[in-house]
């Protein structure tokens, strides 16, 4: 039964309203009323916020600032690609517009701080005024007087302010090495099954009857819960999917009550919106599409992993080839592989304790160009002269990011690169110019 | 070059001049002319032609391009326009609601051919702005380096003004006039969407009639904002994973639509972009034509046609097509390859004045000078044609001018003739061959048309393996085949193809007539038996003995009146292959439009770097072209530049090589340049200037590559190549 938030500081109708829009965040929502205490009452400096994607945390904070009419600010730092912009939108939002414009070209925290107190001496606060900043762990990335800043902002404007940080990480991964003043920490957790049920059950189909919707999301989770615990996730493939549930409906094949019908029809075709929509392999409106389609023909659109095939000029496939051997094979071994009278040299032999884990296993290694324009020479049937073009063809495969440079890109002597393909790829390439790669492997030997 | 003119520096220094777009092309005129400056006049005609032909090749392979892209294109608008209708009017039902905000994304895959992008991306982006809406940005991954580039780009894209992020970039936005520093704005989203307001409000304030002007008729009062990511490889993924994010907040506000240009595979943008992020597109994929195709409709529109009188000879053709496949799979390339080698005709060949359109060929042919009436005289093929002419002849084409002219006129048209018959031939050869299996005379037309170049295609060996196909064809694959024959021949409109198609068409009408006569009897029964009794024979002798017996009995068989038939087809393909396909070597005056000589071409187009610095350094002569340095294979002069006599001196030496020796060497070579006795005392010693020179030197191979300091031994280098003298 959900409890009725309850604080002295607000009237009952708007904390009823709340109430009813916080579903399964009653909790948290009246730890958080609690921590910010009375409108005019000084709150906490700072409150960390922490929970999964989806889990409400920016919901249920601006819904109670804007329900309860407090004086906010909330901004996404992911928006902020420079600081600059960050205080300008908090300025722009809690002291209207001539505030932000009357900051200095790339300002620093100490403007902001200079200009926040100049204007709220101006204009005291009469309650306390918040700053949400949503996604706080990119403020770490800046610079790094930021995020101490904003913990004791309070301090150092001396204005009744809280600053809110919302993350999806734990705030222990925020802690420098200088040390912060620590925030009080709020955490959301994932909602259960049941509670996904309950909120998604809310927002039923007018044209239907509330126990259907409820069953259906049923269902859904059934098929989801176990791979999908995102909310906004979750909602979308149910409105995707409603219509094909209530095909058998509409043609008259079933009734409301044909519930084992109903499932019948609709997990198969769930199961396959797992593997395809949810992925994003094709569009939703591809999806769609199909489902209209899928009486007239059975051809789907394949997904986007399907379209792993690229061409390529002859010889860059072979320059692709010889940076997997290169990448994937001991250098010690090449003279077994591309020597004409390498002797006998068993693997055994050879072999040293560590080379014995699959090559495959640890990924790529990195190899110098000469070594690669060695292999490629060797792989390579006809004899090809060292033209510009060759060179310029291993770079637009670096740029093609089928292998990657090692190290920076400022080194001309020498330069390193690791092949980034696939097995599979690399074999379907091999095979369109008859090259036997694994023969060639020292995993394979 | 009028250089030092414009430099009105005291101090010393380096200059820079961009060549601009006119001063070039006046010196590709020059570099024509240049080639013989005496006759200025036929350098400046050919000059122009080889302008106009150009001209022509440009505009066609643009037009191609176009009807190439125009399916994938069309399919690219019409995604657009209904992601923008559907902005227009936000459908408020139960679903549309429930849906998450995605926005709309077109994955581009485009091949692997980069430097073609360009042009795809760009006729896309124009036919977006003229019909779907004006907001249309282009970015590119190098000028994306970081997330605020990003987005200063599309903003100063969108809404032309110069926008700054930070201090650092007020140097670079500095050089933007003075009326734009004054709208300077800061690149937020927030920015964004209220420019987007404002420009949208004052857009559909204009009046309907007005509007109609501006745009097209079905422009829509909420344009999307298009954004296209030229190559979707090259960029940062995180950058790319917080631009959606940040863009994802805001598709309520602003209808923003993404393309991706992808050169390898969709599933880089599942690669690049997590779940989290992917999410938030509703990515479709649009895929192109492949190069190959592109390639073959570029050759058959250009080449393999009479209109175009610049002709490549079959190793020309085969370092360009070459130097496609093998390198780069760039059409824009192989297209630049062509304009160099039609370049290179145009400067190379005097004659080439006769290399154009029909009715000015013939004109020019009249007006040519005495010199230009001796260079035909000298070209080989008018010296074979002379020798196979009467004597009378003969005598006159040596002596009277006019004679030559008028001869050259008849050459000329008898070329444009051959020309006329050779492409309907080779394609009807192709589409017979190219449905065999293991394509013995190539898969595509421009095998086919090398292989006709280089040499008479029915003494190749291939040739005969096709005919022996052909002529084990069933019935109604013939038919079919020569019925597309047909349809190839008919097209043209030279008299000998026309008397060929109808030919064939009399004898498809045999076949037919066949067909109902041997309806009655059956034939196929003969056939059957041997083969039935084949196989009830297990016993590997009787088996030979059969197989034997089978042959035998076919050669001696009357032939059924289909084979006869089909013989007779195939004799006339072949005296068609025979009559029309000859070698272009073999015409009189083929120099005048064949373009051969391929290495000029290899020379230019695939450098080789590597060869060049071994050339420069063993035949300093090649490049410095000094007498004194002309010496025999293998030697060089001691006076020599002195990197040049290092290099050779360390060729003789293993892979470590001992400075101190070297330097002796190096001394007693250069002391020899200097005259000095061989026997003084002095000879032979080094004194500190050719130290210095040696050190020189040594330091200048180390940074070329060829040697390098190493630490396994004291005053010693390593060699970093193999080989040596």
């Amino acid at each position: 039964m959900p409890v009725q938030l309850q604080h002295s500081g607000y009237s009952a109708e708007k904390l009823q309203s709340l109430t009813e829009s916080l579903p399964c965040r009653e909790a948290q929502a009246s730890t958080l009323l609690a921590l910010m205490g009375e409108p005019d009452q000084y709150s906490y400096p700072s409150i960390f916020i922490y929970g999964h994607r989806a889990s409400g945390k920016s919901y249920v904070t601006l819904r109670v600032l804007k329900e309860l009419e407090l004086p906010h600010a909330a901004v996404s730092c992911v928006e902020c690609v420079s600081p600059g912009l960050l205080f300008e939108q908090v300025l722009l939002s809690l002291f209207g517009h001539t505030a932000a414009s009357s900051l200095p070209r790339c300002p620093s925290l100490s403007d902001f701080v200079r200009l926040y107190k100049q204007l709220c001496s101006q204009n005291p606060a009469k309650q306390t005024r918040y700053i949400v900043l949503d996604r706080a762990e990119l403020l770490r990335d800046m610079e790094v007087n930021l995020l101490p800043g904003f913990l004791r902002l309070q301090e150092l404007v001396d204005d009744n302010v809280t600053v809110i940080l919302l993350s999806e990480i734990v705030w222990d991964k925020f802690r420098p090495n200088t040390g912060l003043f620590e925030p009080l920490l709020l955490h959301f957790p994932d909602y259960t099954k049941a509670e996904l049920q309950k909120i998604l059950a809310r927002d039923s189909h007018p044209s239907y009857p509330q126990e259907l919707y409820s069953f259906y999301i049923n269902i859904l989770l059934g098929v989801f819960y176990s791979v999908c615990r995102d909310l906004r996730e979750l909602r979308h493939l149910a409105a995707l999917n409603f219509p094909k549930f209530c095909e058998p409906l509409e043609n008259g094949e079933a009734k409301e009550s044909d519930t084992h019908k109903l499932w019948r029809n609709i997990e198969p075709h769930l199961k396959k919106a797992m593997q395809t929509v949810y992925l994003r392999e094709i569009s939703s409106v591809q999806w769609e599409q199909q489902q209209e389609m899928m009486e007239k023909e059975a051809m789907a659109p394949k997904g986007l992993s399907a379209y792993t095939h690229v061409e390529l000029p002859y010889y860059s496939k072979f320059l692709l080839i010889a940076a997997y051997l290169a990448s994937y094979n001991p250098a010690r071994t090449d003279r077994r592989f591309f020597l004409k009278h390498h002797g006998k040299m068993k693997k055994t032999n050879f072999l040293k304790k560590h080379e014995k884990t699959s090559n495959h296993l640890l990924g790529p290694k990195p190899f110098p160009l000469d070594r690669l324009l060695a292999i490629f020479y060797s792989v390579v049937d006809s004899r090809v002269a060292p033209t510009a073009s060759v060179f310029s063809q291993i770079s637009s495969l670096v740029t093609l990011q089928l292998l990657t440079l090692v190290g920076h890109d400022d080194q001309l002597d020498s330069p390193k690169y690791k092949c980034a393909v696939s097995l599979d790829f690399i074999c379907a390439i091999s095979r369109t110019v008859s090259f036997d790669i694994v023969r060639y492997l020292y995993d394979f030997l | 070059m009028d250089l030092q003119a414009t430099t009105s520096s005291v101090s010393k220094g380096c200059f820079v001049f961009k060549p601009s777009g006119k001063k070039r092309k006046r010196s590709i005129g020059k570099y024509i002319c240049l080639a013989n400056s005496d006759d200025r006049e036929n350098g400046k005609q050919r000059f122009a032609i080889c302008q106009r032909l150009w001209g022509k090749i440009k505009g066609d392979t643009e037009a191609l391009q176009d009807e190439l892209n125009k399916k994938i294109l069309d399919s690219l608008l019409e995604f657009s326009r209904k992601w923008a209708s559907s902005f227009q009017c936000k459908p408020d039902d139960w679903a549309s609601h429930m849906r998450a905000n995605e926005i709309p994304t077109a994955a581009l895959v485009l091949g692997v051919n980069v430097p073609d992008h360009d042009m795809t991306l760009q006729s896309l982006s124009d036919l977006l702005q003229s019909s779907v809406t004006p907001f249309v940005v282009s970015v590119q991954a190098k000028e994306c380096a970081a997330l605020k580039h990003l987005m200063q780009r599309v903003f100063e894209r969108l809404m032309g003004v110069g926008i700054t992020v930070d201090e650092e970039d007020e140097e670079e936005s500095s050089h933007c006039n003075t009326a734009v520093h004054q709208k300077r704005v800061h690149c937020s989203m927030n920015t964004l969407c209220q420019w987007y307001k404002s420009v949208t409000k004052k857009y559909s304030a204009v009046s309907p009639d007005e509007k109609r002007s501006v745009l097209n008729k079905d422009a829509l009062p909420n344009p999307p904002v298009v954004v296209i990511f030229k190559d979707l490889e090259g960029f940062n993924p995180r950058v790319l994973q917080d631009f959606i994010l940040i863009c994802s907040r805001y598709t309520q506000e602003l209808p923003l639509m993404f393309i991706f240009g992808i050169a390898t595979s969709p599933s880089t943008i599942q690669n690049m972009l997590p779940h989290s992020v992917s999410s938030l597109l509703c990515i479709q994929l649009f895929q192109s034509l492949s190069c190959t195709q592109h390639l073959a409709t570029v050759i058959d529109k250009l080449l393999l046609t009479h209109h175009f009188p610049f002709k490549l000879s079959g190793k020309v053709l085969q370092v360009l097509v070459s130097i496609f496949l093998y390198h780069d799979f760039s059409v824009r390339n192989f297209i630049k390859g062509l304009q160099l080698a039609l370049l290179e005709h145009f400067h190379s060949q005097a004659l080439s004045v006769l290399c154009c359109e029909k009715k000015e060929a013939l004109l020019s042919a009249q007006t040519l000078s005495h010199q230009d009436v001796e260079r035909i005289r000298q070209l080989p093929s008018f010296m074979r044609y002379v020798e196979s002419q009467e004597p009378q002849e003969q005598v006159e084409l040596l002596t009277s001018d006019e004679r030559v002219k008028e001869t050259c006129e008849k050459l000329l048209k008898n070329l444009r003739k051959y020309h006329k018959n050779y492409y309907p031939v080779l394609r009807c050869l192709h589409s017979l061959t190219s449905a065999l299996p293991k394509y013995p005379l190539g898969k595509q037309i421009r095998e086919l048309y090398v292989s006709c170049l280089e040499k008479n295609v029915w003494e190749s060996s291939e040739y005969g393996s096709a005919m022996q196909l052909l002529r084990m064809l069933a019935k109604d694959e013939l038919v079919a085949a020569l019925q597309k024959c047909t349809d190839v021949l008919e097209q043209c409109k030279a008299k000998k193809m026309k008397r060929a198609s109808q030919q064939l068409k009399e004898y498809i009408s045999k076949f037919e007539k066949l067909d109902r006569h041997s309806a009655g009897d059956n034939t196929a029964e003969d056939f059957t038996s041997p083969e039935k009794s084949l196989q009830k024979k297990t016993d590997l002798f009787h088996l030979q003995k059969t197989l034997l017996e089978m042959k035998e009995s076919r050669r001696t068989k009357k032939m059924s009146p289909f084979e006869v038939l089909r013989n007779e087809v195939l004799d006339f393909i072949s005296s068609l292959v025979r009559t029309h396909l000859a070698l272009p070597d073999e015409q009189p005056l083929h120099e005048v439009s064949y373009f051969s000589s391929s290495a000029v071409l290899r020379h230019h187009l695939n450098a080789t770097p590597r060869n060049s610095i071994q050339t420069a350094l063993s035949h300093p002569y090649r490049y410095l072209q000094n007498e004194a340095l002309k010496t025999d294979a293998g030697t060089v002069s001691s006076a020599a530049p002195d990197i040049c006599i290092v290099y050779k001196l360390h060729l003789e030496c293993g892979r470590l090589i001992n400075l101190y020796d070297w330097l002796e060497a190096y001394s007693t070579v250069v002391s020899a340049a200097e005259g000095k006795d061989p026997e003084s005392a002095d000879y032979g010693k080094v004194d500190e200037l050719k130290h210095a020179r040696f050190i020189q030197a040594v330091s200048e191979l180390e940074f070329l590559g060829f040697v390098k300091s190493t630490k396994q031994k004291t005053d010693h280098v390593a060699r970093l190549t193999w080989g040596g003298c």
